[in-house]
């Protein structure tokens, strides 16, 4: 594996700063304040093409690899960490389980306008009573002639409402366990398909967390993705390969605490000088720096393995379990610099604190991301 | 049509500090930028293309690094990108600048020239006026906005007092303002396309030159003395109506004994 990066990674982290200063960092106070979608921002990704950066040519995409992929999640969440996840979840979950698991008629029918951000996609799993149990699926899926009709809630799905796109797990036998989990595509507007109750968070407040609930909602029998029975595999594959973004944006919250506390520890005086002259300062932002750049050559590794083509689920496990705590712990410490301040929202530490919490929550707990890793070294 | 776009690689100047020992700058480990002024003289031919078709090169004169500067125009949208490097070109002033580039662009197609107003670490505005008189072309220079129709140019000029309207028939050299447009991000695919084409290399000996009025051999300009200017004291700041401006502008002229 390369540490450094390439000409053209250079030329893309150029472009991909540059956007999300001049166009994220500006809006990201306001859609938190307002738990605003940031529609016009998805709009202008789209023109560029950050909506599918590692989506081949051939399929509308941009034909970029993985790890620009990252760098893109890690440098919007730098700013604002609910444009960071927009992003994940619609390439990760969504396109990425219909690129490697659909049919060449189910890619060319939704893979180009996903690509082109003319379409969100969405990621159906979790359940009230299937979380991190995700094998305890009760939604249900049953063939009637031609259709599949499916019957169940989703929760804490992210995009909502603005997705398109849902790629949705469902039991399809309920005495075949894990295998008997399927995987579907369903679009927006499907009779029987509508959007729920939208959660309201404690942090990435501008993106949209609903309920997805299935009435007799009816599908075509070809929007089946992947074989029947391979669900359970399908979302845990989609999982690893979405781990990486949501290490990715833990980075970018992390670094981005960084970065303000840095700058705000020049100009704050007490005792006569900048707080950043004190010695105790300077040792404890240089931990946190070796921690945030340790977390970013492990999605480093991460993504290149996934560009490689060679395994990566460990990886991804353990980039995003230290990326995700090292967030919670550059941002509890920069609010902590900022001392009253950063308890207020005039300064951005207080959001990205509350917005890296669920950084150790989704996609998988920062608990199952310690039974991956040890399953891999007990195997 | 035809257009060339004559840019530079620059210090981001907005991260550049001075050695107060030396009075020098410290390069190292400044990043380099597009010049802002060139990035807006790129957009508005990109726009040009986008409405008519055009096609866009993208000409630098400076070292090898400048490569990646050409692949970031080849990734906004630029067609072709040419290199114009040698030894020979090594501590050239505006003047000899300004005659190599014209002898590159002897050996191009062009209907329309634009260039930056000026590169934020020079600051002179001299190269591509000189360019259009080595050239023999006619220029307008501060342009703000351009129309384009059958051979003719409307520019919008920015002057000191406002705008004039100038026709100018092509070919002809324009200097653009940076101000003149919010020049487009890279597209990721304009990035990954950026590196699979060629970035054309143009030394000394393929251009229409005289090699004696190349590089410091061909420079009139000699630089005396460089110093750091001293750091004033902060100004101090009313904020009252003119009236009352009137009176403490006159007060404090009196004070320094001007009036």
């Amino acid at each position: 594996m390369d540490f450094g990066i390439s000409k053209r990674e250079e030329l893309f982290l150029q472009m991909i700063r540059e956007f999300a200063e001049n166009e994220v960092k500006p809006l990201a106070a306001e859609v938190d304040e307002q738990e605003r979608f940031p529609m016009e921002t998805v709009e202008k990704m789209a023109k560029i093409g950050i909506m599918g950066i590692p989506v081949p040519v051939e399929y509308g995409g941009q034909g970029g690899t993985n790890q620009m992929y990252s760098m893109a999640v890690e440098e919007l969440s730098r700013v604002c960490a609910t444009t960071g996840v927009i992003v994940s979840a619609h390439t990760s979950l969504c396109i990425n389980p219909i690129l490697e698991y659909g049919t060449e008629e189910q890619k060319m029918k939704y893979v180009p306008k996903l690509a082109a951000g003319e379409w969100i996609g969405a990621f159906g799993l979790t359940e009230p009573n299937a979380g991190t149990d995700a094998a305890m699926q009760q939604t249900t899926a049953v063939l009637d002639g031609d259709e599949w009709v499916l019957n169940g809630t989703k929760i804490f799905i992210t995009n909502a409402g603005y997705a398109h796109v849902y790629v949705v797990m469902a039991m399809t036998n309920k005495e075949l366990g894990t295998k008997g989990i399927s995987a579907f595509i369903v679009e927006k507007g499907t009779p029987g398909f509508s959007i729920g109750k939208k959660e309201k968070k404690m942090g990435i407040r501008g993106s949209a967390t609903c309920e997805l609930i299935f009435e007799n909602c009816r599908i075509p029998k070809e929007n089946l993705l992947g074989e029947q029975g391979k669900g359970f595999k399908i979302a845990m594959n989609t999982l690893n390969g979405g781990r990486i973004g949501i290490a990715a944006q833990a980075l970018g919250i992390a670094q981005g605490a960084l970065d303000e506390t840095v700058k705000y520890v020049k100009e704050r005086k007490q005792f006569g000088k900048p707080i950043g002259a004190f010695q105790n300062t300077q040792f404890q932002l240089a931990n946190l720096d070796a921690k945030i750049q340790a977390a970013r050559l492990l999605v480093r590794e991460a993504s290149y393995n996934k560009d490689m083509h060679k395994p990566y689920a460990v990886e991804a496990a353990r980039c995003k379990l230290f990326a995700a705590e090292t967030a919670m712990e550059v941002t509890t410490k920069a609010v902590q610099f900022h001392g009253g301040y950063g308890y207020t929202r005039e300064y951005p530490v207080e959001r990205m604190m509350r917005d890296a919490k669920i950084t150790e929550i989704y996609e998988g707990t920062s608990e199952v991301q310690r039974m991956v890793i040890a399953g891999n070294l007990f195997k | 049509m035809n257009i060339v776009v004559c840019i530079k690689q620059v210090p981001n100047t907005n991260e550049i500090k001075i050695n107060p020992e030396t009075g020098t700058l410290i390069r190292d480990g400044v990043p380099s930028i597009m010049n802002p002024d060139d990035k807006g003289g790129l957009e508005m031919a990109l726009r040009l293309k986008d409405q008519y078709g055009a096609h866009v090169t993208v000409i630098t004169m400076g070292p090898p690094q400048a490569d990646i500067m050409l692949r970031e125009a080849l990734a906004m949208g630029a067609d072709r990108a040419i290199l114009l490097t040698d030894r020979k070109f090594a501590g050239a002033d505006t003047l000899a600048t300004s005659y190599a580039l014209a002898g590159a662009l002897k050996t191009l197609d062009y209907d329309l020239i634009i260039a930056g107003r000026q590169a934020i670490d020079g600051d002179t505005a001299q190269v591509a006026p000189e360019m259009a008189e080595h050239l023999g072309l006619p220029q307008v220079s501060y342009t703000v906005d351009l129309k384009y129709n059958n051979g003719l140019c409307t520019v919008k000029k920015e002057t000191e007092e406002g705008y004039q309207i100038l026709e100018v028939p092509t070919p002809c050299v324009l200097t653009v303002l940076a101000t003149a447009n919010k020049p487009r991000y890279m597209s990721v695919k304009g990035i990954m396309e950026a590196f699979d084409k060629e970035v054309e290399i143009l030394t000394a000996d393929q251009i229409d030159v005289d090699p004696a009025r190349l590089g410091l051999k061909g420079s009139p300009t000699r630089v005396k003395k460089s110093f750091t200017k001293p750091q004033k004291s902060p100004g101090q700041v009313y904020e009252v109506d003119a009236e009352e401006a009137v009176g403490i502008i006159i007060s404090k002229l009196k004070e320094k004994f001007i009036i």
